[in-house]
């Protein structure tokens, strides 16, 4: 693995446990797209700075796979995603709910992400 | 010759020192500030949000002291000696500095546990921007070398710890806190509430081990850290070590000069915060008060004010610390405040625990139960901010209202004293919250904070400054802001007139100029409904998509189980059997769920993300286009069939019905438009509960407006009777026209006509009588709407880009989402219930018909 790395006429590889999403090129800024993980779903959001984030389609309050479909804006600075259900809204980098419309506190899984040759990836079973 | 004060420390009581400083000294004084980290001071308590990607500029406190001509800062030249006879101080690069007064706010150097190993690569502590930026460096490079998650582990499970916890597994790596006590934050929490915490900590996937002792840190065959050694005889493997042992005071330069310094640690400070040599001070965590040094800023600020006072000729003393904290990590709550181990002769405790919620709160009360003493709030510390500064006070009320979750018994709303200490980090008043609205002119929380430094350091009292600012606006009588949210100051009307003034056309002009960050979803639709109505732009055209909720983003109603609902335009209610057939067809081929609506037209429901572009090909070609019922915009023109076919009918309302349906679809309004024609008096159309209702008389169009339906029912009132067809239009649309302008987010034609000046009377000076002379602005407004409107679905269907958006997947683009059922219910379908899915309910999957398109 380690010569793979390193080794410029090859192309760098992740571990088999990373799987590869879709093109970059396929996400819209600020539009977020789902992602089928198995029997899971990822809701994927390209920020505009570049930065990608992944957290749970499913929305906890509704119970419906939906959050990839929101509003992404921020709150104080910090990128926030608003459910299309009943507008809870989340912060997108820790999952917590950060405007839980009278409801108690619940948040989205975070899902790791990495880009390689202008791919996107997210690690099977890596939510938390 | 000015009053020479030296600042030995650059961290957040020294800055506190300085701010206070400038802002009252009316002396003439020079201040010299000697840090050592290379950086201008930083919000040192909020260093985890370094991980949510706040950057070191993010942290800066505010740099404008060190612009004031009297303050020198030198962020890189630390002092190296003191001299107390000369009384001068002299850094590293050899530069003397005589002082008056000398104050030591070097703070502290995180500890490392004196074991083997603690100093190896790999293992970190946690205190300062350069500690996270190289533990951060460290999990990246680890983490791409090992392709797996890295395994993090922190020793210490105190505050700083579960920080550093919560840090690591922002950045994907696994987590375990050892902690050698029986508890987590053992300092602020009794045996009871840290368990609740760790079941807490454990259920966002950090692991907890306490009586977890470490004896040594191992090394693996590059020399970097590779696993920990307990007590037990246990090894845990670590990629990378943390290290939340404790802190030691700063206190080499004090005891090289022989200034009486604590055994422990720490220079000893009396209650005027001055040393054992009257010219030296100290403050924060390098001093020691009755023998203690503290690690919180509340003390810091504290003492810097004293000193302060002490510099100035005052007496201010320091009254000892207040030990009240609250935890920053994301989705657990804790919050320790005042006696919460109830050391007090005669204190009582009163707990609440709920151990399915994880919820444990605790307040200490005095002998007689009236007054609070001190408190533990764990897994919901919502009350932290009106309960702390309550402490040393009468409760009021039953003191078990303040714990039991939101939502049952009311908390007691007395209000709060003047003298209540609501900011401790800054310690700011009630009193002094109310003064700054009331005679500094604050008209927000934000400005609150900005004048009285309240929330400005950890934050926890935000929403209390609020509700304070709030109330004491009201009681002043003064508007609280009608700001859209925090992006934008100005009201949707303000909003509107300035776009349409400065003629910007996208998302990111508007919000540059007018307002700040990057939206959110409040203001982006109501921009967007701006945009649409003063661009005449496709609602999905470039950057403006990015506005739109789900329902004006895919052009269909979202309902409660993540479908859609699709609604073709029947104008005034009108359906040929041919079109009528198509529909009945679209709905048995795509499984749809189907319903007359009250507007007189189709909804076909449950027709999945990546059903809609081949439903709407198939009712598109047989003519039909968008009914816009997802849209803030015309839903229907309701009509009965008036006088072609009627027997009492005075003149032709459907056809009316028809034209002004054509005329106005597809228009974006701050809310839904409805409208109603009546052919006769009898009313069938039901017109009066619309936004316009007309009803025909002998005499011509009567017309009726600002009604409303749901929840709150208005009449419609009459705004000219007796109209021809084309002064009934062009009255119309200029009503609509100046609706869309002034009105507020979200607000109808009802409470809009009410809140508007003169009401109707105003209203019709203005569209009848021209007297604000807009009414040529208006008309040509509705024309450009007219001419510019076409259907949007027929348009996005025959673009490729937008159709893109459909796809269920990106991944699998025509995959139905696995989480949909339906079962059977009167010959169609219905979303299952929870019970049912879980049952063993017969559950009807969708249908994954594939269309030629």
């Amino acid at each position: 693995m380690t010569t793979t790395l390193t080794t410029p006429t090859l192309a760098p590889q992740l571990a088999a446990n990373w799987e590869r999403l879709c093109p970059l090129e396929d996400l819209e800024v600020e539009r977020g797209r789902a992602a089928l993980l198995g029997e899971e779903q990822v809701a994927l959001f390209l920020l505009p700075g570049g930065d990608v984030r992944a957290v749970d389609n499913h929305d906890p309050y509704s119970g419906a796979n939906v959050i990839a479909r929101g509003i992404v804006g921020s709150r104080g600075g910090r990128p926030t995603i608003a459910s299309p259900m009943y507008k809870q809204v989340f912060d997108l980098r820790s999952g917590t709910c950060v405007d839980t419309r009278g409801k108690a506190v619940k948040r989205l899984r975070v899902w790791p992400v990495r880009t390689l040759d202008g791919d996107l990836y997210v690690l099977r079973g890596g939510a938390r | 010759m000015s009053t020479r004060i030296v600042v030995i420390g650059a961290g957040m009581a020294a800055h506190r020192l300085v701010d206070s400083l400038v802002t009252r000294a009316e002396e003439r004084l020079s201040v010299t500030v000697l840090g050592d980290e290379a950086r201008r001071p930083y919000d040192r308590v909020g260093l985890t949000r370094f991980f949510d990607g706040d950057s070191a500029e993010d942290l800066a406190l505010p740099a404008t002291i060190f612009a004031d001509p009297r303050v020198t800062l030198h962020e890189d030249d630390p002092a190296t000696a003191i001299d107390r006879g000369d009384r001068t101080v002299t850094t590293a690069s050899g530069v003397v500095h005589p002082y008056d007064h000398l104050v030591l706010a070097t703070g502290s150097v995180a500890a490392r546990p004196p074991v083997e190993g603690a100093e190896l690569p790999g293992c970190f502590v946690y205190r300062t921007l350069e500690d996270v930026g190289s533990l951060q460096r460290h999990v990246q490079e680890r983490a791409t070398a090992l392709d797996r998650p890295v395994r993090g582990v922190v020793v210490g499970g105190g505050l700083l710890g579960l920080e550093a916890a919560g840090a690591l597994q922002g950045m994907d790596a696994e987590a375990t806190v050892l902690q050698s006590s029986d508890r987590l934050m053992s300092a602020q929490l009794d045996l009871p509430a840290g368990a609740v915490l760790r079941r807490l900590i454990e259920a966002r996937g950090i692991a907890v081990r306490t009586e977890a002792r470490t004896t040594a840190l191992r090394p693996g065959p590059d020399g970097a850290v590779e696993s920990v050694v307990l007590r037990e005889g246990d090894e845990l493997p670590a990629d990378l070590v943390v290290l939340t042992v404790g802190v030691r005071p700063r206190d080499e330069l004090a005891r090289a000069v022989g200034l009486d310094c604590e055994e422990r640690g720490g220079v000893r400070i009396d209650e005027a915060c001055t040393t054992s040599d009257p010219r030296v001070h100290a403050i924060g965590e390098v001093a020691a008060f009755e023998g203690q040094c503290v690690g919180l800023v509340a003390p810091g600020f504290a003492m810097a004010e004293v000193v302060c006072d002490r510099i100035l000729g005052g007496s201010a003393t320091f009254a000892g610390y207040d030990l009240s904290t609250k935890l920053k990590l994301s989705g657990v709550d804790v919050a320790s405040f005042g006696d919460a181990f109830a050391t007090t002769p005669g204190a009582l405790d009163i707990v609440y625990t709920d151990p399915v919620a994880g919820v444990h709160k605790k307040l200490v009360l005095s002998d007689d139960a009236k007054t609070l003493l001190g408190g533990m709030l764990v897994g919901d510390a919502s009350a932290y901010g009106a309960l702390r500064p309550l402490v040393g006070g009468p409760l009021g009320g039953d003191p078990a209202a303040h714990l039991l979750p939101a939502g049952g018994l009311s908390a007691p709303t007395s209000e709060l004293p003047d003298e209540a200490i609501v900011c401790s980090c800054s310690s700011v008043s009630a009193g002094a919250i109310r003064h700054a609205v009331r005679e500094q002119g604050c008209t927000d929380a934000a400005g609150v904070t900005a004048c009285t430094k309240a929330g400005a350091t950890c934050g926890s009292c935000t929403v209390m400054v609020k509700s304070l600012v709030t109330g004491e606006l009201v009681k002043l009588g003064k508007a609280v802001t009608t700001g859209l949210c925090e992006h934008v100051d100005l009201s949707r009307r303000q909003l509107f007139d300035a776009v349409h003034v400065s003629g910007l056309t996208t998302f990111s002009a508007v919000i540059e100029r007018f307002g700040r960050g990057r939206g959110c979803d409040v203001c982006k639709p109501v921009l967007a409904s701006i945009l649409a109505v003063l661009g005449g732009e496709h609602v999905l055209d470039g950057e403006n998509a990015t506005l739109q909720d789900t329902n004006d983003h895919v052009m269909a109603n979202l309902q409660k189980d993540g479908t859609y609902s699709v609604v073709p335009r029947m104008p005034g209610g009108e359906v040929t059997p041919e079109g009528l057939i198509v529909v009945g067809e679209v709905a048995r081929d795509f499984g749809l769920y189907t319903k007359i609506t009250g507007g007189q037209r189709v909804d076909m429901l449950g027709a999945r993300l990546e059903q809609l572009p081949q439903i709407w090909q198939r009712l598109v070609d047989a003519g039909f286009e968008s009914g816009h019922a997802y849209g803030k915009s015309l839903r229907t023109v309701k009509s009965c069939v008036g006088s072609a076919w009627c027997r009492y009918g005075v003149l032709d309302s459907t056809d009316m019905a028809v034209r002004l349906e054509l005329r106005y679809r597809g228009l974006r309004a701050p809310h839904k438009l409805k409208l109603g024609v009546s052919g006769c008096a009898r009313e069938c159309a039901e017109a009066r509960s619309k936004d316009a209702g007309i009803i025909a008389t002998a005499q011509g169009w009567n017309l009726y407006v600002g009604g409303n339906g749901g929840a709150t029912p208005r009449h419609a009132e009459l705004l000219a009777e007796g109209l021809d067809d084309d002064t009934l239009i062009r009255t119309l649309d200029r009503y609509f026209m100046y609706y869309l302008r002034t009105a507020d987010k979200l607000q109808r034609t009802a409470p809009w006509l009410e809140a508007l000046d003169g009401g109707i009377d105003g209203l019709r000076a203005v569209i009848l009588e021209d007297s604000l002379g807009l009414a040529a602005d208006l008309d040509a407004a509705m024309a450009r709407h007219v001419e510019n409107y076409r259907d949007e679905w027929a348009e996005t269907l025959a673009d490729p880009a937008k159709l893109a958006r459909f796809r269920s997947f990106v991944n699998a683009p025509t995959t139905p989402d696995p989480g949909l059922a339906h079962v059977p219910e009167r010959g169609q379908i219905r979303p299952a219930r929870p019970e049912e899915r879980d049952g063993d309910s017969v559950l009807i999957a969708g249908t994954t018909l594939e269309v030629r398109r």
